[in-house]
């Protein structure tokens, strides 16, 4: 019963990366073909394995020992008939199978649009780093956007008659990563040095989980990935705010003057302060996520300290040195950062 | 010389037993193709044990969602080392080594037709090996991944000297596995009995032509491709630098061009050893010889054309996708057709289920599911979702384990009477069989489910709200249900190396040549030439009324 329990449970987490409870077009149409192809293999299953252990059973030594056992069985040296047969019926399968998958692999991968006025569509740049997401949103319903964040990648979710495609550029920084949201779409590598093109769309919003696919080295299993769909006028809230350069508050100009003062700015971005570093995710926004270090715990302020303290305790052989900071100076910082909504 | 003569040697040695420096020297320094296949197949053993601990290692730190029984970098580092061993030094020297052993045997020649070479090739893919473990001197072994893909090789984010142990090692042994491809040719094109027409070569042999075939097409990209690893890393080279107009995705292309080829060079021996049981614990003939033979050359030929669908994630385009997905998927069919020969001869046969027809059964059944998950992989788009998942560690472990490795086994059992002139013991044989059946089907079977239900490979963790864990759970059950499986193997090995009941030399009432010589075969293997006018030699001898030559 316990079993039972723990079956069902894990069914209804299952739910949220499930290639099946697909939520997009390019995911559904997979899942066609996987049905088709789940019923093919099944049956040609069967029937082998059916042939397979009527053979052992029907034909076994001690079933037939009431005779001579020194006599051979017929020797039956082939029969070209049946294996023109047998091999004429795996053909057909396979021409099955080829037409469905071409079908297939047109609907999920069509060609690239270009932006234009009123597309409904949303364009983004995704940069796979070692261990995050960097998402450059470059344009939607055709007006150009220019700002940066990461790990958690915000969209419009579309209406009945009104699609809201999302087109995003896949690359990379350093080595090879993969884009895998399973109920969007099908997976697809950010390589360095080459541009992919992965799209979808969806009626449904809510939050979609997923995770870096291809194997990048020591925090691998630490890339989490979390689309946020929203209704329009949520996502459009959210994209005003984050095309806003960060909040100035001057109740904590002494944290914002110790995080300028460190070596943070090296590689973090804050928009609209000296803080203009690429190599890291950008801060401009940072409140505005509900996860650190690429999903791995809630963003909140004891875990932004823990964080700053030393990464590595959160997500160990990260990136991000432990800089030693005083008490006071990450308090301060901690201050500064969690004023940037 | 008089088999008496031979006994009274035998007798003769056993009073004065040698010196073990004597024995040492006699293995280190032997050309016989059959003590150079022992020796192969006792390296394989050794690398099992070792990559299956790695393996245990994995699956207890996977037993629970965040679980830190390893570190990410241990974990990344046991999931390469175990992958590159048992293919390069588990798979691999088991197949050449168990070939070694019978192929000169089956046609009927005194040994393989180049001895130094043979020899040659043991000590170079065993020094391949022990410099891949050397990488641990370095402070750890490499964290790439068995399949390496650039740029994690380049220096930039690889800077110890275990990359180069890793590159190193495989070239050494890549070596290897060439010298023993061209020996097999030749051995299997020159050195036949007289009598023995190419449409007279036993079916194992014949696999293992062509499985060498595939070796000396296979090998050499990777050889070239790891040597362009070690130009970028050592000599500032940039063949897969992206920055300096390198390319990774060449890396891949070279890679997995050995790399497709190089799972049907683990899988095409054992078809040969399959259609070498079945037929004798069935007391039939092969069924469609001629169809069979052309199916395993077809499968030697379309295999070369379809490596790029392990790339499908990597955005090719949409016609590549299909071709690659069109030639997978034809591979199937000569797959197939291996299938229904099996069937049809065992139908209407006398079926001993001892251990060598056991574990070929465990083949045909398992071996069966890997095929069938293999088509749902071959279909681009699908593979979209499956690549890199969990479903496919499920699959190929499926392929080899189920596939290779119960064919391996069922040759064991089949050719241990052979090379030591004693019986394994059945009653071991049957434990280890169920024990290996339910700790496999435990193991990799929820594999496919977690993979479907999104879980990527090589993560050293997850996450505790996806519902992985109770089938990762299941998995790591069934891993310590297995393990016990090898050791009964290697306990069943050695003990009836002294104990077993003595073989005799046709303990199967078999067909071919090797059952026609003493167990062990001498040195020179055959007293005189044997003369054959049939694939089943010996059942041409026993059946003098009713001989196969009038039917070929």
């Amino acid at each position: 019963m316990g079993g039972l329990v723990l079956l069902a449970n894990s069914a209804a987490q299952a739910e949220q990366t499930s290639i099946f409870e697909p939520a997009s077009p390019p995911a559904e149409s997979i899942r066609t073909l996987a049905i088709l192809v789940f019923v093919i293999t099944l049956f040609i299953f069967f029937v082998v394995e059916g042939v397979l252990f009527y053979s052992i059973w029907r034909f076994r030594r001690s079933k037939q020992n009431a005779g001579d056992p020194t006599t051979e069985p017929a020797q039956v040296y082939g029969s070209k008939p049946i294996e023109v047969a047998w091999t004429a019926a795996p053909a057909l399968i396979v021409f099955v199978l080829v037409l469905a998958s071409t079908r297939t692999l047109w609907e999920v991968k069509p060609n690239a649009p270009a932006p234009s006025a009123g597309d409904n569509a949303l364009y983004v740049t995704a940069i796979g780093h070692q261990w995050w997401w960097e998402f450059h949103y470059t344009s939607y319903n055709g007006e150009p956007l220019d700002f940066i964040t990461a790990n958690e990648l915000h969209v419009p979710a579309g209406e009945d008659g009104t699609p809201r495609p999302v087109y995003l550029t896949l690359r990379s920084a350093d080595v090879i990563h993969s884009f895998w949201v399973p109920r969007l779409a099908g997976k697809l590598d950010l390589i360095p040095g080459v541009d992919n093109l992965l799209w979808f769309q969806t009626n449904e919003p809510g939050l979609y989980l997923g995770q870096c696919a291809e194997y990048c080295g020591t925090q691998h299993a630490g890339m989490l990935l979390r689309v946020v769909v929203e209704s329009p006028a949520d996502f459009e809230t959210w994209l005003a705010n984050e095309r806003q350069p960060a909040v100035d508050d001057p109740a904590v100009a002494q944290g914002k003057a110790a995080f300028l003062s460190e070596t943070c700015i090296n590689c973090h971005r804050v928009r609209g302060t000296p803080a203009d570093g690429t190599y890291a995710p950008d801060l401009t926004h940072l409140m505005s996520r509900e996860t650190l270090a690429s999903g791995l715990v809630p963003n909140d302020r004891e875990n932004l300290r823990k964080w700053i303290r030393n990464p590595h305790d959160i997500k160990e052989g990260c990136l991000m040195p432990a800089f030693g900071l005083s008490p006071e100076k990450l308090d301060l910082i901690v201050d500064y950062l969690a004023t940037l909504k | 010389m008089a088999v008496a003569e031979r006994q009274h040697d035998l007798a003769s040695q056993a009073a004065t037993k040698p010196a073990w420096t004597a024995v040492l020297h006699d293995w280190v320094t032997t050309a016989d193709h059959k003590k150079i296949g022992i020796m192969y197949i006792l390296m394989g053993t050794v690398f099992l044990v070792i990559a299956g601990a790695q393996a245990l290692f994995m699956r207890w730190q996977l037993v629970y969602a965040r679980h830190d029984f390893v570190s990410p970098d241990v974990f990344n580092q046991l999931f390469t080392m175990h992958g590159t061993t048992m293919v390069f030094f588990v798979g691999m020297p088991m197949i050449i080594g168990m070939a070694n052993y019978v192929v000169p045997l089956q046609v009927g020649a005194r040994d393989m037709a180049f001895p130094r070479l043979n020899a040659l090739g043991f000590w170079l893919t065993l020094f391949g090996g022990l410099l891949v473990y050397f990488s641990y001197a370095t402070g750890g072994a490499p964290a790439l991944g068995w399949f390496a893909y650039a740029p994690l090789t380049t220096k930039t984010f690889a800077r110890s000297a275990a990359t180069d142990f890793w590159a190193l090692g495989l070239i050494v042994s890549g070596f290897g596995t060439l010298t023993a491809g061209i020996n097999f040719v030749a051995t299997i094109v020159a050195m036949r009995a007289p009598g023995m027409t190419f449409r007279k070569i036993p079916f194992y042999p014949w696999t293992i032509l062509w499985t060498s075939v595939q070796i000396l097409i296979a090998i050499p990209p990777l050889t070239a491709a790891l040597i362009m690893v070690m130009f970028d890393r050592q000599l500032d080279a940039h063949f897969f630098d992206p920055q300096n107009n390198g390319s990774v995705v060449l890396w891949q292309h070279l890679f997995w061009f050995f790399g497709h080829p190089e799972v049907y060079i683990l899988i095409l021996p054992i078809f040969g050893i399959v259609s070498e049981v079945i037929p004798v614990f069935s007391r039939k003939v092969l069924f469609g010889y001629e169809f069979m033979a052309a199916a395993t050359m077809a499968i030697a030929f379309i295999s070369l054309g379809v490596w790029a669908h392990h790339m499908f994630v990597i955005g090719m385009s949409r016609t590549l996708d299909m071709y690659f997905a069109a030639a997978s998927l034809l591979v199937s069919i000569p797959t197939g057709i291996k299938f229904f020969n099996w069937l049809a001869t065992m139908y209407g046969g006398r079926i001993s289920m001892a251990s060598p027809m056991l574990f070929c059964m465990g083949f045909l059944a398992m071996f069966l599911i890997g095929g069938l998950t293999g088509i749902m992989l071959a279909l681009a788009p699908f593979d979209f979702q499956l690549s890199d998942s969990y479903f496919v560690v499920g699959h190929f472990h499926w392929v080899l384990i189920g596939g290779t490795l119960f064919g391996l086994f069922a040759g064991f059992y089949y050719w241990y009477p052979k090379a030591t002139g004693r019986m394994l013991s059945e009653r071991l044989a049957k434990w280890q069989f169920w024990l290996l059946l339910i700790g496999f089907f435990l193991t990799f079977g929820p594999m496919h489910i977690s993979g479907m239900l999104g879980m990527p490979r090589r993560i050293f963790t997850y996450e505790a709200d996806r519902g992985w864990e109770l089938w990762n759970q299941i998995s790591t059950i069934g891993a310590f249900i297995q393990a016990p499986s090898y050791v009964i193997f290697v306990w069943n090995l050695l003990w009836s190396l002294r104990h077993g009941k003595p073989a005799g030399d046709d303990p199967w009432d078999a067909f071919t040549l090797e059952w026609a010589t003493t167990s062990p075969p001498p040195a020179y293997n055959f007293d005189s030439l044997p003369v054959v006018h049939s694939r089943r030699p010996l059942w041409d001898a026993k059946h003098p009324d009713d001989p196969d030559w009038q039917y070929e």
